[in-house]
């Protein structure tokens, strides 16, 4: 595999080419397990789905089996979903509260904090036998940003916080849209996709396929009244590479949004609590930062694998590459705790309309993820072609924010730290400016 | 209070029903379709891991109301909708057809399906049960709450609900 030659970026001539193997490589999908799944720090949960003492999540995190888990002492702990006996997963449902868990295959127990406190016949155990070198493992790294959890398998990982760069930012204006907290909504989409996963990165950040791919959305949503679809393709819509390899799209809303921008679909009966829910904003975080938070909508993705639309709801979505042509997605809808109930509703309408796999949107996305995998087939056609806005500042149906991830992965791949993430314009500014 | 034959002679109305509005989803008679509700109805399809929550507080898969429902349907019909252009063939099994409870205007009943779609080389097979609540209007019946909840733990291979459930 000549991975250097991968990707083409040559931003003095405006051309950036991803080279499809990276789509269809074994060879490629291995290394990403090591280079950038195994190193990278990766989203596991939110802390509003351990409420209590005892609650527990299970998740596969890059295919390891996590469990995700608040303590009897409040404190909220990663470990692996191995019995450090024998192996048996300790840990068999999905979410529960438990204050141990107890193997069944030999009866090892071990409480919510990992210390194993249960061994029977525990007494036949000679020499060297020590409780604590038996407690459940934990993953190398864990920690939070604003409730979002992450893991990373690698030890020497820098901090989640420096990792997440430009990123945070981006998070905040969707954890400060509570005064009490966000929290996940109950109900999970799950669903699978015949594609390599990249492609679902780069469609969640892909403003070029807005209007043209999900039109029957649109058409729906203009027999409500809806009359801004311009605001996708508007110039104050931009493009942004966060550094690291996170991205995000910012576009004046061209819907409605919980928080807080009113559309005829909510309804005459929403217009005075959606006005008093933007108010506080701007109370609380003064009118540019009210306005960020409430009239525009941003897709963000936070390298490698999780993406946040701060759209007409808001979903935290993980992507799992399973092999070269298959991914596993998780999707959530994340939301102000304290919302009232017929705010939470629009905001699940919502969600379910667009977001969801049974939506009037989703469904054609998964269509053109595969409908790519499956044109790759074609081998003699060997690039993809993504470079849309390399010699302007780029909006958000240009694609630096798709370069971004590719930059990042290039360099992973090359075992390089980081890519190169500088703008795009730069070199052929200069370049017009010295011929000129 | 109906008497067992009442009850029996209902079973059979909503059977026939059923199998009726399974027959028109085949066809892809999709306007048929949405004249079988009435305006106040419900689709509801639930997220896997929340089979039995209400869609109010829950994120699902589907909840329409009426106008949502038509939405659906006219999507479905253009060319625009992709994950179904061109079409997928379903073929729906309806069986263990049971009436949970009849009140003077509405008839609760669940019934068990086996939906099977055939697209670009690949078979999905949606296993579940339905729970309808079914009005009388005219000589006929209406569907004014439809909910389709799937045993399956995730959406695969498919990835999608694309078809009318």
């Amino acid at each position: 595999m000549d991975v250097p030659n991968l990707i083409i970026d040559d931003r003095k001539n405006a051309i950036f080419r991803v080279h499809r193997t990276a789509m269809t490589s074994q060879e490629v999908f291995e290394l990403e397990q090591r280079n950038i799944f195994d190193r990278c720090w990766l989203y596991v949960g939110h802390e509003s789905e351990l409420p209590n003492p005892g609650d527990y999540r299970r998740r596969h995190v890059a295919g390891r089996p996590i469990v995700f888990v608040r303590g009897s002492d409040s404190v909220i702990r990663l470990f692996f979903n191995t019995c450090t006996h024998r192996g048996a997963r300790i840990c068999r449902q999905d979410a529960g509260n438990q204050a141990s868990f107890q193997c069944f295959y030999h009866s090892w127990t071990f409480n919510n904090k990992g210390e194993l406190v249960g061994v029977p016949d525990e007494e036949s155990y000679a020499g060297e036998w020590n409780r604590k070198e038996r407690a459940l493992q934990q993953p190398a790294r864990s920690d939070n940003y604003r409730g979002f959890w992450f893991l990373s398998f690698n030890p020497d990982m820098v901090d989640l916080d420096e990792y997440l760069a430009g990123a945070k930012e981006y998070l905040d204006l969707v954890a400060d849209q509570s005064e009490v907290g966000m929290r996940l909504l109950p109900g999970t989409n799950r669903y699978a996709t015949n594609a390599n996963w990249k492609l679902l990165v780069e469609n969640s950040l892909d403003g070029y396929h807005g209007a043209p791919l999900h039109v029957t959305y649109w058409q729906f949503l203009a027999k409500q009244g809806l009359d801004r679809l311009g605001q996708l393709t508007a110039d104050t819509a931009r493009g942004l590479d966060l550094g690291n390899g996170h991205a995000v799209t910012v576009s004046p809303a061209p819907y409605g949004r919980p928080v807080a921008l009113w559309h005829p679909t909510f309804g005459e009966d929403a217009r005075e609590e959606i006005a008093s829910i933007r108010q506080r904003l701007i109370d609380r975080h003064g009118e540019d930062r009210a306005y960020r938070m409430t009239e525009t909508i941003r897709n963000l993705f936070v390298y490698p694998n999780l993406i946040i639309n701060d759209v007409m709801a808001i979903t935290v979505r993980v992507i799992w590459s399973i092999s070269p042509n298959q991914m596993d997605v998780t999707a959530w809808a994340l939301g102000p705790a304290e919302e009232s109930s017929s705010m939470l509703k629009r905001r699940i309408e919502g969600f379910n309309l667009f977001l969801g796999p049974g939506g009037f949107g989703s469904p054609d996305d998964v269509e053109a993820l595969e409908a790519c995998q499956e044109g790759f087939a074609a081998t003699a056609v060997e690039w993809s072609d993504i470079s849309r806005g390399m010699r302007r500042e780029a909006t958000a149906i240009d694609e630096r924010q798709v370069r971004a991830l590719w930059r990042e992965w290039h360099a992973h791949l090359q075992g390089l730290p980081h890519g190169d993430h500088s703008p795009d314009y730069q070199l052929a500014a200069q370049e017009a400016a010295s011929s000129g | 209070v109906a008497t067992t034959e009442a009850l029996a002679a209902i079973r059979q109305e909503v059977e026939a029903f059923l199998f009726e509005e399974a027959a028109i989803l085949d066809d892809w008679r999709l306007d048929d379709w949405a004249a079988l509700f009435t305006e106040d109805a419900r689709y509801v399809v639930p997220a896997t891991d929340a089979r039995h929550a209400d869609p109010n507080v829950t994120l699902g898969l589907i909840d329409d109301d009426i106008v949502r429902i038509r939405g659906r349907v006219e999507r479905l019909k253009s060319r625009h909708a992709h994950r179904e252009f061109p079409s997928s063939r379903t073929r729906r099994l309806i069986t263990n057809v049971r009436v949970l409870k009849t009140t003077d205007d509405a008839i609760q009943a669940t019934a068990n399906f086996l939906v099977s779609r055939v697209r670009n080389g690949q078979t999905d097979h949606m296993v579940g049960r339905y729970l309808y609540t079914l009005v009388r209007a005219g000589n006929g019946l209406k569907i004014r709450s439809r909910r389709a909840e799937l045993e399956a733990e995730t959406l695969a291979p498919h990835g999608t609900v694309s078809i009318i459930l």
